[in-house]
């Protein structure tokens, strides 16, 4: 489509102008095309207003069947590119069929906006929020154009956050003891914890903490899943002796991580999980993972 | 293959440098350029390198000075990042973002050492935080460098008592803690060295981590540094956490390096007034640990301490010390059985040297000492190992040089008993370094019953203890033995004569033993000092020791005689003449002509019978002739008899120059100035002319045999002969014959075959000149000579 308009060349141009764009809060967003631009971010039950004008070029006049904004809230599974599921969409009619023979501003306004899902560009599917202008036409097609913004939304701080404690080992080979502060990790945290050995009678080399995000798709027999390694930190060098006890402090903020999500419209979820990983002098891997919980903390708090 | 493993180690260690050196390059571009994030990145980099495994120690030092450096200019830059107004607290939590944990330890103790200084943390939090976080590092090398590194940017920031970074309460003990904690973890791994890797590099190994140790004790030595450490803390925290991380290690070579480590660094006084925690954890050691180095060591620490001053001594009585080093001297024997007796000796040496710096004056407590060592070394061998011997030798030593008087080593009782144990050659040693001892200091030795014990001690020198060793003897040494020993009876000496006589008795009861070899070198000294009492008696008062009826001279000169006659076994008949001799002069100034005559009769008896070498007849006769001369106490009839065979004997002599010159000395023997009842100058012109009647037929025999005339050396000696006796106004000496003889001398050196000889002439101008001087100088004498026509 945007093949088309381009050989035509647009009979106008739209803009999307939100209304308190200066102090709004702008933040990088991934493109398909790979480049990143600033969007403004909102939180759900914000009110989405602004003003979208429309230049018709060279003094041209737009004859039009009606212009209006959608607000879509839409996931894209990457195995079936180009078909969005909304799982939002309100309009907003700007005006009735006629002709624009001048620039002309239409405001819009969405309020308390319920965007339950933040904007998320996985590995296999995308979340995204899109303004969408339409200026309807008979013939020569419609013209479209769309506003990307983003959503986060803050969660308050967990009432109850219990530490992760646990036990592990092979029998008469290994046996540690590990402990992570929390369950649940804002995304600026520090996972602090300890990791005391028990038993070890195997030669260690190293201990790393990774921190690993898995993305699941679909459902039933099509679920897909993908697990990345987003951070591999090493915790420990060498090999240690019983009683010994290794401190873990791993700062969250230098990895790019979201809230976990959970069955997010019946579409797709993310999870986070954090791997310890003993690796021995013939390069086996002993690993034990527990999941923990992302979420988002207000910027202010 | 050992020599590739080296090339091999070279070429990783040049690798290892290329990459900190290319990544440090990037870092100090980024530097330049304030570029932080990119700083923490090469940095980070660059440190990696350390995360090789593949180096000895030695190379990985290397490696690791080399990114010290640079991380000094790294911690200078961090230290402007702040001033520029970057939050250290954000510095501190960015450099924890590097994934490999070796660079991000080393960069978050290089941002917490700016961290400390900029004050906005306290220092103990933040040192704190370090030495937990350093617990990463598990690999024994690389944390002991990594806390190294640690205890190294610390030092200076540790919130001791006056440094700027003292916090509000018990500020002090953060500190200790801090190091403590280091200091533990890093003998940890240390010793965890030991038991990684395979069996068969166990030496390799133990040598790599005897290289290493230094960085061990570093903390230690940091620990005595602390200001704020004092007695009372050392007591009570520092010293038993570090004791029970040393006992607790299990391994010999920290245990050992550790606890002389403790014994260095800590101040003395410490020391003294933490022995028995310290002692007790001696027998807590792995049994091959070398306690016993370990524990001289701190006594020879707490020796020198004591010898420091005065004024430190009651400390050591306080805390008793010698109790205490006793009782764990006790123990550590006890629990370690097998240890060699040299060992075992080395301690007791070494408490001796501390007993008597600080108890100089408790016998009782050396005594003690030897007694152990004696209990110790019962039941074995005499000892043969070197080591050990000469350790006792050292034990032995220690008392006489403290005491600088053999008196006091008389007075342990042990003393001999250790020198028991000693094998001859030794036991001859210890006896030299007594004697060496008395000598040096001069000691006197005045008691019948110290001669005894001392005697008792030195016998490897007065008799063969040991058969077989006999032969192997050098003759110097035995000569210079024995001529020690000569000269320790010198000094023996007592004031009261009685004392003196029975230490005489004494010596000559010990001496007696000797055997042939030693009487020759023993026995003058003891006549010469039993003479000297001999003479002092003579000078006393009668009356005082007219009183004690057994010392007389005459006891003392029966003694005397049967000491000569012991020398009668041994073929010295010369020795034994000399001093037959020297007793008959003491006998003179006695007034005991039957005794003077008695030794005068000996020593002739030895003349006819024993000495028939001419050459000693010669200086015997001499001899004789000498100190005939010189008895005033003999009757006429008992001086004709004697020097009637005197003169026989001369006359009698093998060679005929010998006769000529024995003949006219005995011509002394017929006038003595001094008195007048020997003035016989018949019978000294009887000598002079026998005398020329001899030398005549030297010159004769000499023509005969040979050709030509002999020389006049005998004439021109009987003339000198003649004018001694014409001084002296002998009126049978006349002008006519001193002249006839001058004539003959001078034609016999004249006549046709007379053969010139410079030491003649000189001789005889020389005598011609003394005429001339006695003439010149006028008076009675000068009168007398004037008569002489030359």
């Amino acid at each position: 489509m945007n093949f088309i308009i381009g050989a035509f060349k647009p009979a106008c141009h739209i803009s999307v102008a939100f209304s308190d764009a200066k102090s709004r809060k702008q933040v990088p967003l991934k493109k398909e095309n790979g480049q990143t631009v600033m969007v403004p971010f909102f939180r759900s039950q914000e009110n989405i207003t602004g003003k979208i004008s429309v230049e018709p070029i060279l003094g041209k006049k737009v004859e039009h069947n009606g212009i209006k904004v959608e607000l879509l809230g839409q996931i894209e599974m990457y195995f079936d590119k180009g078909n969005f599921y909304d799982f939002t969409s309100l309009v907003r009619e700007l005006d009735v069929p006629g002709e624009i023979y001048e620039r002309k501003t239409f405001p819009f306004e969405f309020s308390t906006v319920e965007m339950p899902y933040e904007t998320y560009n996985g590995v296999n599917v995308r979340l995204r929020y899109v303004l969408k202008v339409t200026i309807s036409r008979g013939y020569a097609g419609s013209i479209t154009e769309y506003q990307d913004f983003v959503v986060r939304n803050y969660s308050p701080t967990p009432s109850i956050n219990n530490s992760i404690k646990m036990e592990v080992g092979i029998e008469d080979c290994l046996h540690i003891e590990f402990e992570y502060n929390k369950s649940k990790y804002h995304l600026k945290d520090v996972i602090l914890g300890k990791i005391y050995f028990l038993l070890v009678r195997i030669k260690i080399k190293n201990m790393d903490l990774e921190i690993r995000r898995r993305e699941s798709t679909g459902s039933g027999p099509n679920t897909h899943v993908e697990t990345e390694t987003l951070a591999k930190f090493e915790l420990m060098d060498g090999a240690p002796v019983r009683g010994e006890s290794i401190p873990i402090r791993l700062f969250l903020s230098p990895y790019e991580l979201t809230p976990t999500y959970r069955n997010i419209n019946n579409k797709f979820s993310v999870k986070y999980y954090l791997n310890l990983v003993l690796v021995d002098e013939e390069d086996r891997r002993y690993f034990k993972q527990q999941e923990i919980t992302m979420y988002r903390l207000g910027e202010t708090s | 293959m050992i020599a590739d493993g080296v090339e091999d180690e070279e070429k990783w260690l040049s690798a290892g440098i290329a990459g900190l050196q290319q990544n440090a390059f990037y870092m100090h571009r980024a530097l330049d350029s304030n570029n932080l994030k990119d700083a923490l990145k090469y940095s980070a980099q660059m440190l990696s390198e350390l995360r090789t495994s593949r180096l000895s120690p030695h190379k990985y030092y290397e490696l690791y000075m080399r990114a010290f450096d640079e991380l000094r200019k790294l911690e200078l830059f961090f230290k402007e990042e702040t001033s520029r107004g970057c939050s250290i607290v954000e510095l501190y939590e960015l450099v924890q973002h590097a994934g490999n944990i070796l660079p991000r330890l080393y960069l978050l103790c290089t941002v917490g050492s700016v961290y400390i200084k900029s004050k906005e943390a306290p220092a103990k939090d933040v040192l704190k935080d370090l030495v937990e976080m350093c617990r990463g590092i598990q690999h024994p090398l690389r944390g002991l460098f990594l806390r190294s590194y640690l205890s190294q940017v610390s030092r200076d920031k540790l919130p001791d008592i006056g440094s700027e970074y003292e916090g509000d309460a018990d500020t002090v003990m953060d500190a200790v803690e801090f190091v403590l904690q280091n200091f533990t973890e890093m003998n940890k791994l240390w010793v965890r060295m030991q038991h990684q890797g395979p069996t068969r590099e166990k030496e390799k190994r133990e040598k790599e981590r005897s290289e290493l140790r230094d960085l061990v004790g570093k903390n230690l030595h940091v620990l005595s540094q602390i200001e704020g450490v004092d007695l009372e803390m050392y007591k009570e925290i520092v010293l038993p956490r570090v004791l029970e991380q040393v006992v607790n290690c299990k391994d010999e070579l920290a245990q050992y390096y550790l606890m002389d480590c403790i014994i260095q660094v800590f101040p003395d006084e410490y020391h003294l007034q933490t022995l028995e925690t310290l002692l007790n954890a001696c027998p807590q050691l792995q049994p091959s640990v070398d306690v016993k180095t370990v524990l001289a060591r701190l006594m020879e620490r707490l020796s020198n301490y004591a010898a420091s001053g005065a004024e430190v001594l009651p400390e050591f009585f306080q805390v008793e010390a010698f109790a205490k080093l006793n009782n764990a001297i006790g123990k550590v024997i006890e629990a370690q059985e097998n240890m060699p007796i040299a060992g075992v000796v080395t301690l007791y040496a070494s408490l001796l040297t501390f007993t008597l710096q600080v108890h100089p004056d408790r016998l009782d407590y050396i005594d003690q000492i030897l007694g152990a060592c004696v209990k110790k070394l019962s039941g074995k061998e005499k000892l043969d190992d070197r080591q050990a011997t000469k350790q006792i030798v050292a034990l032995l030593s220690a008392p006489l040089e403290k005491y600088k008087d053999i008196d006091t080593a008389l007075k342990l009782l042990n003393y001999p008993r250790v020198m028991e144990y000693l094998n001859a050659r030794t036991n001859k040693e210890m006896a030299n370094v007594i004697i060496q001892n008395i000598m040096k200091n001069k000691t006197c030795i005045s008691t019948a019953e110290k001669v005894d014990a001392l005697f008792e001690l030195i016998k490897g020198l007065i008799r063969d203890l040991d058969e077989d060793l006999h032969d192997e003897l050098d003759e110097e040494d035995f000569k210079e033995e024995q001529n020690s020993v000569a000269r320790l009876i010198q000094m023996l000496h007592s004031d009261d004569p009685e004392e003196m006589s029975k230490i005489i008795h004494t010596v000559r009861k010990h001496i007696l033993t000797g055997g042939r070899k030693r009487l020759p070198f023993t026995v003058p000294p003891l006549i010469f000092s039993s003479l000297k009492l001999v003479r002092r008696l003579e000078g006393q008062d009668e009356s005082v020791s007219g009183n004690e009826a057994s010392t007389t001279p005459k006891k003392i000169f029966q003694i005397v005689t049967q000491i000569i006659e012991s020398l009668s076994s041994i073929p010295v008949p010369e020795l034994a003449l000399g001093l037959y001799l020297q007793c008959a002069e003491a006998a003179n100034d006695c007034d005991l002509e039957p005794v003077a005559y008695e030794f005068f009769t000996q020593a002739y008896i030895l003349y006819e019978e024993e000495i028939t070498d001419s050459k000693a007849q010669v200086i015997c006769i001499h001899l004789i002739i000498g100190t005939l001369q010189r008895m005033h106490v003999f009757g006429v009839e008992n001086r004709d008899a004697l020097t009637h065979k005197a003169t026989g004997y001369s006359a009698k002599l093998l060679k005929k120059p010998d006769q000529c010159r024995a003949v006219y000395a005995c011509s002394h023997l017929f006038w003595l100035d001094e008195h007048d009842r020997i003035r016989d100058g018949e019978r000294v012109l009887l000598c002079l002319k026998r005398a020329l009647r001899i030398a005549n037929a030297v010159q004769q025999m000499a023509t005969a045999t040979r050709g030509s005339g002999g020389s006049v050396v005998l004439f021109i000696e009987i003339l000198n002969k003649y004018l001694y006796f014409y001084e002296k106004g002998v009126s049978q000496i006349t002008v006519e014959s001193i002249q006839d003889l001058i004539e003959l001398i001078r034609s016999e050196m004249n006549g046709d075959n007379a053969s010139s000889d410079p030491a003649a002439d000189a001789f005889l101008a020389s005598t011609l000149r003394y005429i001339q001087f006695q003439k010149d100088k006028g008076g009675a004498v000068g009168e007398r000579y004037e008569l002489i026509k030359v």
